[in-house]
């Protein structure tokens, strides 16, 4: 029984793409594509990581990182911020959002199984 | 001499009767008892001085001579009272708040406090106001002379001789007595008043006495009496309608400017609502005065021997019918007439020139300012009466000259139209802002020009003063300026052609000479206090103030009031500051309320100058202009343009916060525009990257090999759009396009913009509505580039659309020679805040909804602007609505 | 800020108020026409108006004027003397 991930991404092409490469390497993948319920979504799936993309439509990336960061009982959860953007200053906000890590797309698929792996083994 | 004995010894205790009325009336006032004296029928009766010796005794005669036409003297009057509401309010209001003491002043005062004006009004009336004090004299003598004549033996000529001449020192002693025994700062005078008032009743009185005696007593009553009317010479009078209007007018106009009239009317108001009373009462008491006229008339010219004087005929009726006490009663009636005018004539002109012409000429001659000495009081006071007797003197010694021949009426009628001349300059000038001294300088001269050729010297009679050949073939044998046929209109009533002339002209020049002048500031001023007397009825102009010394004013108002008088005025206003001691500051405020107390007593040109001289610069300051701009309807005027500019700085402000916000919206656009493009490029690139690598690792179904294969190539092909639209859109800014222009059918644009952007989308729900009739325009465009417009409007109302079930109308019309073409959804529209932006580049309403790069807005901009046409969002159409309009240069006409 | 003093309409008792002084203010006017009627009567003695006639009609319109002239002006002294402000 693999450890359950969570994708928040609303581009589908690229839900499509991280959901097949995680599932095969054993991974249980559930997607959510917006962000109004993004943290609820969150909440009751309870998953043992989240990987979250910057811009979603409703509620941006940082904000629900924010919103994740001040429930308790997700305080240490491990998040996986991906964004498009690549300036620097996109890193310094998911930092001081509360990101466990941070990748810009695009990505090798080893990068995204990798940092899956560790931070759920940091955990 | 029997008879005439009692009649001295009458008439004396009678003058010594009014008095003691005078004294105790002086004397209650002075107590601060007198509010009887106050009261609206003491305020009617004292009107009644309108009603001289002219109406007691000329009005018989007027009928005797000329039928009914006599009635118009009252019914004039009666009009203007029963009017009160228009003229008369308005004059009392303005007299009270100015403090003004004459007609003279008034004119001046609304002027701009003009001297000159002041005096020119002065001198006209006194011009016009001596032949009536004449009339009055002849009329007290006249009386005489018929109880003397009703005896043997009486000497007629020394009567003649004397007793004009004892009646005019006894009224000046009486006038000087009670009309200067102080200067009332509000020129109000109690004992005479209440003299003429009691003079009012034994008047009235007497005239119905012999009334009621001829009609009841000689007539046999009412029915009798009308039909021995209906059978005299007055039953067959007929009516001249020119005379009888222009009679009315003139009686009218002279019973609002005859100098006495003003006097009691105005001047010696102590409460506006008096008028209200008196508009009615003393209608009233005319109607009184002239019921029994015609009668009189129509008797006496029955009983007494043809030849007799229907002038005397009051006096005469009776003493022939043997009733010697009815006769001595009506003696005293007209008596009273005669002396209740010429006391009230005398002190208001003896007021006019005093303070217009004594007082400047005596400030002119001793010095400057506060440094003349001896008390002003006791110069104005002579001044007074010296004026006083000077009238009477004037009045005597024209009754002298002229011998006393001409019939009394026509006296009364030359000397109202002198008056009347007033008429023009007084309403123009509470009634019209843009009166100017000039203008009523010149409508004065020339009304009393006119007045003077064609009415007072051909009152002389032909050939006495104008020779006859000048009234045949007019001065200098100028047709056209023969005194009774101006411009040669001749055959008019020698009455009414001077009237008619005398008034229009003087209007005319008053209002010409209004319009072509500039008022001074403080003529400005005056005029907006007096027009709007009823809006502000305070606060003339005002002093600058500051330099004046407080103790200079002191001296100089102790000599004009009296020393206890300013002293507590002076107290008053120095409490009134805060200030302890007797001394206040020079404000403008009390400097204001000084000179209006001054000009109580001495007119407010003079008071004006008086101040001046100590303030320094009698010149206008710079708050009376201010109070100049104060005026009401600069005031709204200047708060309009206020208000507009307001508005107007508003709609800048708005648009400037607007651009403001728009650029720095667009900025942060900018900014964001590097990482936009790299996120519209690594979005797709991702996808392909994960999918390839995926393929490449193998392992895989065909099925999903060939959908993740899919994927990559939709992919790539995005990415190829983007970077087309990006190429497309830096082409267009660049202005690098280059059109490839078309005649076309813009139906038939449409249907392949609407296949187009529909070709892609297999289950759209959009509907489009469209009137292809509407879309017959043909015209010349480039037809690739605007469909691309419309293919990119209908594809985002197909993508945004969010109506249950959506609908997209397609409308077009021509306006102002361009078409219009509407699209318009039933969607939620786009946000108030995101309408100016939805244009720019990289702007969505809803983020990452369409997988769109958010160029399609602005690559449609910039075509339209390419082919001349513009693309605009249209709020307010229920969803969001676009507007495509193109310029009809291009769109020729319909196709049709 | 336009003449904040002035209202352009009234209650009910205002608008009576304001309609009264329009009496009084038409009421020299009717004064005047009544008094220039006699202007178009005949000027013919045999067929016009009697002087007789004349004297009376004229004192009619005299009696009538003061008559009015008294009641309106008691009762704008009235109104006058409840509130002074809104005459002006």
């Amino acid at each position: 029984m693999g450890k359950k991930v969570l994708l928040i991404e609303d581009e589908p092409n690229i839900i499509e793409a991280i959901s097949f490469i995680l599932s095969r390497d054993g991974w249980d993948v559930a997607t959510h594509s917006n962000g109004h319920d993004a943290v609820d979504v969150v909440r009751t799936k309870s998953p043992d990581m989240v990987i979250l993309d910057v811009m979603l439509p409703g509620k941006s990336g940082y904000e629900i990182l924010r919103e994740l960061r001040e429930d308790t009982s997700m305080r240490d959860l491990p998040v996986l911020m991906l964004t498009a953007r690549g300036q620097s200053k996109d890193r310094e906000m998911a930092e001081r959002a509360g990101a466990s890590r941070f990748m810009t797309k695009p990505f090798s698929n080893a990068e995204v199984l990798d940092a899956v792996r560790d931070l759920v083994l940091q955990s | 001499m029997g008879a005439l004995n009692v009649l001295v010894a009458v008439c004396l205790c009678y003058v010594a009767f009014l008095f003691i009325v005078a004294f105790a009336a002086e004397r209650s006032a002075l107590r601060g008892n007198g509010a009887w004296l106050r009261s609206p029928l003491v305020y009617t009766l004292s009107l009644s001085i309108y009603c001289t010796a002219w109406t007691f005794y000329g009005a018989v005669g007027y009928a005797a001579r000329s039928g009914l036409e006599y009635l118009t003297i009252y019914i004039g009057p009666s009009l203007v009272m029963i009017g009160w509401w228009w003229i008369l309010r308005k004059l009392v209001r303005i007299g009270r708040s100015q403090r003004i003491t004459s007609i003279a002043d008034l004119i001046s005062s609304r002027y701009g406090k003009s001297n000159t004006l002041a005096i020119f009004v002065t001198i006209l009336a006194v011009i016009g106001t001596t032949p009536y004090i004449a009339l009055q004299l002849q009329s007290v003598t006249l009386s005489f002379n018929v109880f003397a004549q009703s005896q043997a033996g009486a000497d007629t000529d020394v009567l003649r001789e004397t007793t004009a001449f004892w009646v005019a020192l006894g009224l000046a002693l009486f006038t000087i007595l009670f009309g200067t025994r102080n200067l009332d700062v509000n020129e109000r005078h109690h004992g005479v008043v209440m003299a003429i008032a009691v003079e009012a009743v034994v008047k009235l009185f007497a005239l119905l006495a012999v009334g009621v005696f001829v009609v009841w007593g000689l007539s046999g009553g009412v029915g009798n009496m009308l039909d021995r009317i209906e059978t005299s010479e007055i039953g067959m009078w007929q009516m001249q309608g020119g005379r009888w209007v222009s009679l009315i007018f003139l009686s009218a106009a002279a019973f609002l400017c005859l100098p006495r009239m003003f006097q009691v009317m105005v001047v010696e108001n102590e409460n506006e609502g008096n008028l209200r009373t008196a508009s009615w009462a003393f209608p009233a008491y005319l109607m009184l005065m002239s019921l029994f006229v015609v009668p009189i008339a129509v008797v006496g010219l029955d009983v007494l021997p043809k030849g007799a004087n229907p002038d005397l005929f009051v006096l005469t009726v009776p003493l022939a019918s043997g009733q010697e006490g009815l006769a001595v009663i009506s003696f005293l009636g007209g008596f009273s007439s005669a002396t209740s005018m010429v006391i009230v004539a005398a002190i208001a002109l003896s007021t006019m020139v005093s303070n217009h012409v004594v007082m400047p000429i005596w400030l002119a001659v001793t010095g400057h300012g506060a440094s003349f000495s001896g008390d002003v009081r006791k110069v104005v006071i002579l001044s007074r009466r010296l004026s006083i007797a000077g009238v009477l003197i004037l009045g005597y010694l024209y009754y002298r000259l002229s011998g006393g021949g001409t019939a009394l009426a026509l006296i009364g009628l030359i000397s109202f139209a002198g008056v009347a001349q007033f008429l023009p300059a007084l309403i123009g000038g509470i009634f019209w802002r843009g009166a100017t001294r000039t203008g009523a300088l010149a409508g004065l001269t020339v009304g009393f020009v006119v007045w003077t050729y064609a009415m007072l010297l051909p009152g002389f009679g032909q050939g006495t003063i104008l020779p006859t050949s000048v009234f045949e073939s007019g001065p200098f044998g100028i047709g056209w300026l023969r005194p009774q046929a101006f411009f040669g209109i001749q055959g008019m009533d020698p009455l009414v052609h001077a009237i008619l002339w005398s008034i229009s002209l003087n209007s005319a020049a008053f209002f010409v000479a209004s319009l072509l002048s500039f008022p001074n500031p403080l003529e400005r001023l005056q005029g907006a206090q007096f027009v709007n007397v009823f809006d502000h009825s305070q606060n003339p102009q005002s002093w600058s103030g500051g330099m004046a010394q407080s103790e200079d004013l002191m001296i100089m108002a102790q000599r004009i009031l009296g020393a206890r008088e300013a002293q507590r005025l002076f107290e008053r206003e120095a409490k009134r500051q805060g200030i302890q001691g007797v001394l206040p500051e020079t404000t403008p405020e009390f400097l204001q309320v000084l000179e209006r107390e001054l000009a109580g007593s001495v007119g407010a040109a003079t008071a004006h100058a008086m101040v001046g001289q100590i303030v320094g610069g009698a010149s206008v300051s710079v708050r009376d202009l201010m109070a100049v701009a104060d005026e009401t309807a600069q005031m709204m005027e200047y708060s309009s343009q206020l208000e507009t500019k307001s508005a107007e700085l508003t709609r800048t402000a708005r648009q400037l916060r607007l651009a403001n916000e728009k650029l720095m919206q667009v900025s942060h656009q900018k900014d964001a525009f590097l990482s936009q493009i790299s996120h519209e490029l690594r979005t797709p690139m991702t996808s392909i990257r994960a999918f390839s690598e995926i393929l490449r690792e193998g392992g895989l179904s065909d099925a999903e090999q060939e959908k993740y294969a899919t994927v990559i190539h939709s992919e790539a092909i995005r990415l190829t759009r983007l970077l087309d639209d990006l190429l497309d859109l830096s082409v267009l800014e660049n202005g690098q396009v280059s059109l490839n222009l078309r005649k076309v059918q813009l139906s038939d644009l449409l249907d392949t913009a609407i296949s187009s952007a529909l070709s892609g989308v297999q289950t759209s729900l959009l509907k489009i509505r469209r009137d292809q009739a509407q879309e017959k325009y043909a015209f010349t465009t480039d037809p690739d580039r605007l469909s691309q417009v419309f293919i990119n409007l209908i594809s985002n109302a197909q993508k945004y659309c969010d109506g249950d079930r959506p609908v997209l109308r397609i409308e077009t019309m021509e306006q102002d020679g361009r078409l219009l073409v509407d699209f318009i959804d039933n969607g939620s529209g786009i946000p108030r805040e995101s309408q100016d932006l939805i244009f720019e580049k990289f702007s969505r309403v809803s983020p990452q909804k369409a997988g769109g790069a958010g160029l399609g807005l602005a690559i449609c901009r910039e075509i339209m602007v390419r082919l001349k046409g513009e693309i605009n969002y249209l709020p307010g159409q229920g969803g969001a609505a676009f507007r495509v309009s193109l310029p009809l240069r291009q769109v020729n006409e319909n196709a049709e | 800020m336009k003449n904040p003093g002035k209202r352009v309409f009234v209650e009910r008792d205002g608008y009576r108020r304001r309609r009264l002084l329009d009496c009084l203010r038409v009421l020299p006017m009717l004064g005047a026409f009544l008094w220039a009627l006699p202007l178009l009567w005949s000027s013919d003695p045999q067929a016009g108006v009697s002087t007789a006639d004349a004297i009376l009609y004229i004192f009619a319109v005299w009696c009538c004027l003061v008559g009015l002239g008294a009641l309106l002006s008691y009762k704008v002294g009235a109104l006058q003397d409840s509130d002074r402000d809104s005459l002006e």
